[in-house]
């Protein structure tokens, strides 16, 4: 039996990006608030400082930062008649574990998505006719619309301090920026990060390729900043080791430097740190969360009775959870039942290198920083007429490159031996002068009807529950979205005087053994009607109404951009709904 | 703040102070409860432990030379750069076989383990340590019995290279191993011993770094982000600073 604790007013599960925003919105609602963190907790002078963060095997390589395959994991398979096995080893996304979550470890890749990825379904339909879509796919409308979350992008942005270059300033076009962006109440809180040589190179070659280039807003701040909270945050300094790693700097947007030494002073928030959240527990009529019982270092169990639950533990373990809760109707994608599971998505990611002569160039790629880059969006959503191509859908290009950290970034061009004197001699030969973009395709991924989260039949996790399958593959849209895409930005990376260029593709089946970004979406997605998704356009249940459920599991697909501003916009927007609504009255905020 | 309850002890860095998995382990350390302020203790870190030379941890004298034989295969040396022996990156193998990665920990080790598509990863109980082993094995009996009975390691090079290239083609087949799909393993490590820090035990004296121009863990490139096609100056420095800095006992 659970010990039981006093009763909170809120209890939060997982003290990341969204768990941070929604702890620090509702505490100065005079709320007390309880987060509950899987993981330790996270700093930079104790667990990431400059004397020894700069380690790739140790960050990068063996995932020190990571939750442990041990602790949590999935099941993996292609299609619904194949079995699927347990990933072993972290492979095509890497989950978060501890404080500040994902926050911690992540590049700062900041954009908004376009107006019209929020009304997709409603968007394509008119401008291509039904019959376009390929029938397997289940995009929906969103429920919220970019208008109603521009005050919210709005805030995580002066939150985080974000870098950048306005592109649409309240519906007028700005030279610099992203022309294709929804317009936005104000510029960003910090001017663009400055680029280093390739990645100007790559602006100018756009440029005269007839693209608009634009900085990629950034979370690695260009300069000292002090957000509406008094965080102080100081210039990043180009480390080059900062997707994940944390940053010994105080300069990488993340909850430990934007919201937390706030938060933790208040006299009505307290946090755990290493205790896992098992389940939310519900009352008899299984439409009321009475708390949550979670697990401490010791193995024994707590259960922590609150008014409001939020759900904050990352986007496939919000899913997770509901299953092992059985909150919500688990989807069956055979009888199209259920909605908890489904559209699950990623992203499509892809990339291009170049190899110049290094007589000509000296890029020094080591310097670098985790959101640094120059962007192109001509090729986002639906920002072209995708009539004669075949497919919906798209992706922004870019030269992001992050550093060149030497065991991931001393490549050679296709056709030279992978060992021996000549692959020697010719990663000596280029790696100054090699361009490795990273992410440099970075496209959407919509959804389908037999790509979903459910529950494995075999494998079994530390405490003896079932382990979530994911059953996960390329479809030939995305699959022709990305061959064009990798074409475009192949031909840019060309213009800039490359000698070789290595485009790769994605192609199918899905790989689970690759990294593609731990950009995963779905699973518990918002919209308007309880038969489609699992939270309203509040990101509150539909089946228990005090109960919310932040982060990319609401994403009905995937659009071309990463998704954490949208993310922490989101929550801003759940946090303004429960302030100015729920709590006047709670209950349904909408009747469904 | 009223909650008594929530004021725990906080063992907060012997919870912390291995990786986050210990705590699975039975740990008897508490949860630890944030309030008030930053859990911040003095002197708290998790700084690496720089391996030890000396003799082999894992591997046993013949592996050794082996995996040695094989570093400079991988990489060769040249007039201006040791190969992947001298480098290392044998040394840097072993350390990690011999570590928590050879034993395959922290990862989802549960039953049943079955042959899945390669897009499904690694499936098997067996640890790379284990797998080492069996390769070894399985490359030394295929080298005997190819070359008159002698192991690879004392073999000509061109001969060596050619074993390998066979290896890699699938014209040599290993008894029980994919030779094919473990070479590229060994290749893998051995270029990551060479380029990983030198505190692992590879990339000694930073080579590999000045082989290639990577200025290694430095942390401040401000003055540098803006001076386009201008080469960075400064030698490499490692996490544990440069042969030049410490005392001759140090070195
Ligand atoms: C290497 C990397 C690079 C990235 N780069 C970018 C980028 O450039 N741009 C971008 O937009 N996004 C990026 N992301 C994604 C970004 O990190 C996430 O979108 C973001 O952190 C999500 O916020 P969240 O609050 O939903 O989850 P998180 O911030 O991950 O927080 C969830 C927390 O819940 C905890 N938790 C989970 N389960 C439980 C449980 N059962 N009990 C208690 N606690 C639990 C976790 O330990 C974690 O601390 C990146 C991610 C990674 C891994
Ligand atoms: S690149 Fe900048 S933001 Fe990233 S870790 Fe280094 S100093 Fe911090």
């Amino acid at each position: 039996m659970a010990k039981r604790l006093p009763k909170k007013d809120v209890v939060i599960i997982g003290l990341g990006w969204t768990g941070s925003i929604m702890a620090n919105e509702l505490t100065d609602e005079g709320l007390e608030v309880m987060a509950i963190e899987r993981g330790p907790w996270r700093d930079s002078p104790t667990d990431f400082p400059p004397t020894y963060m700069q380690d790739e095997l140790r960050y990068r390589i063996r995932h020190e930062l990571f939750a442990r395959p041990e602790q949590m994991t999935f099941t993996f398979r292609n299609k619904m008649d194949q079995t699927a096995l347990p990933i072993r080893s972290w492979g095509a996304f890497m989950p978060p574990n501890g404080v500040g979550g994902g926050g911690v470890h992540w590049n700062g890749e900041m954009w908004r998505f376009l107006p019209s990825d929020f009304v997709l379904k409603t968007h394509l339909t008119q401008r291509y006719g039904a019959s376009f879509l390929p029938e397997d796919m289940t995009i929906q409308d969103w429920g919220v619309t970019y208008d109603e979350l521009e005050p919210f992008y709005d805030r995580f942005e002066y939150t985080c301090g974000t870098s950048g270059t306005a592109g649409n300033l309240r519906g007028q076009i700005m030279e610099g920026g992203n022309p294709f962006e929804g317009p936005r109440g104000r510029p960003y809180p910090t001017l663009a990060q400055p680029q280093p040589f390739s990645h100007t190179l790559f602006a100018k070659a756009a440029r005269e390729l007839g693209y608009k280039p634009f900085p990629q807003p950034s979370g690695n701040l260009s300069t000292a900043y002090t957000n509406p909270l008094g965080m102080k945050m100081g210039p990043c300094t180009y480390c080059g080791f900062c997707e994940w790693f944390g940053c010994a700097n105080y300069s990488k947007a993340s909850p430990q430097t934007t919201i937390l030494p706030h938060l933790i002073r208040k006299d009505n928030f307290s946090a755990r740190a290493n205790s896992e959240v098992l389940r939310i527990e519900v009352d008899r009529t299984g439409k009321r969360a009475t708390g949550v019982v979670f697990v401490d270092a010791s193995g024994e169990e707590w259960e922590q009775p609150a008014d409001l639950v939020i759900l904050s533990a990352f986007s496939i373990f919000n899913v997770q959870l509901l299953l092992h809760s059985k909150i919500g109707k688990p989807y069956d994608p055979v009888a199209n039942v259920g909605t908890v599971g489904r559209n699950y998505s990623h992203q499509t990611i892809s990339s291009v290198n170049g190899f110049f002569d290094p007589k000509k160039y000296n890029f020094n790629p080591f310097i670098g920083s985790g959101s640094i880059g120059m962007c192109v969006d001509e090729f986002n959503g639906d920002n072209f007429d995708h009539g004669p191509h075949g497919f919906v859908g798209g992706g922004y290009i870019g030269q992001v490159q992050t550093g060149a950290r030497p065991i991931e970034s001393t490549l050679v061009p296709p056709g030279t031996p992978s060992w021996g004197a000549e692959w020697k001699q010719t990663v000596k030969h280029y790696y100054l002068s090699t361009v490795k973009p990273g992410t440099g395709v970075h496209g959407g991924f919509y959804s389908y009807r037999d790509i979903y989260l459910d529950l494995d039949p075999t494998y079994k996790d530390r405490f003896g529950r079932p382990l979530m399958r994911i059953t996960m593959d390329l479809k030939p849209n995305e699959v022709k979205q990305n061959k064009f895409l990798t074409d475009k930005f192949a031909e840019i990376i060309k213009a800039m005087g490359a000698e070789k260029v290595a485009p790769t593709y994605r192609t199918a089946p899905y790989d689970m053994t690759t990294y593609q970004t731990t950009h995963i979406n779905g699973g518990a997605v918002m919209g308007t009607d309880p038969n489609t998704s699992v939270v309203n356009r509040y990101l509150q249940s539909w089946d228990v109404s005090n109960l919310f459920v932040l982060g990319a599991s609401a994403f009905p697909q995937n659009p071309g951009y990463n998704p954490t501003l949208t993310v922490g916009a989101l929550a801003y927007w759940a946090a303004d709904a429960i302030r100015t609504k729920y709590l006047q009255s709670p209950g349904r905020l909408i009747d469904g | 703040m009223t909650d008594k309850y929530s004021r725990l002890s906080v063992h907060r860095r012997a919870v912390l102070a291995g990786a986050a998995y210990l705590i699975f382990r039975g740990s008897r350390a508490n949860a630890t409860t944030i309030l008030d302020h930053l859990p911040w203790t003095p002197n708290a870190g998790n700084p690496p432990d720089p391996v030890t030379l000396g003799p082999w941890v894992y591997f046993t004298p013949d592996e050794g030379r082996t995996v040695e034989a094989l570093a400079d295969q991988i990489i060769p040396p040249d007039r201006e750069t040791p190969g992947g022996k001298d480098a290392g990156s044998a040394v840097y193998i072993d350390r990690q076989l011999a570590g928590p990665y050879g034993r395959q920990e922290g990862l989802y080790i549960r039953p049943p383990f079955m042959k899945g598509m390669k897009n499904q990863g690694h499936q098997s109980e067996k640890g790379p340590a284990q797998e080492y082993r069996e390769f070894l094995a399985a490359f030394d009996k295929a080298s005997k019995s190819r070359f008159g009975g002698k192991p690879f390691f004392e073999l000509l090079t061109e001969d060596q290279h050619r074993f390998l290239k066979d290896i890699e083609a699938e014209k040599v087949k290993l008894d029980d191993v994919d030779g094919k799909a473990f070479f590229a393993q060994v290749v893998k490590d051995v270029q990551m011993g060479f380029f990983a820090d030198p505190l692992y035990g590879g990339n000694r004296d930073m080579v590999a770094w000045k082989m290639i121009g990577f200025p290694g863990a430095r942390y401040n490139y401000l003055d540098w982000v803006g001076r386009h096609n201008e080469k960075f100056p400064l030698p490499p420095v490692g996490l544990t600073g440069r042969a030049e800095w410490n005392t001759r006992a140090q070195r």
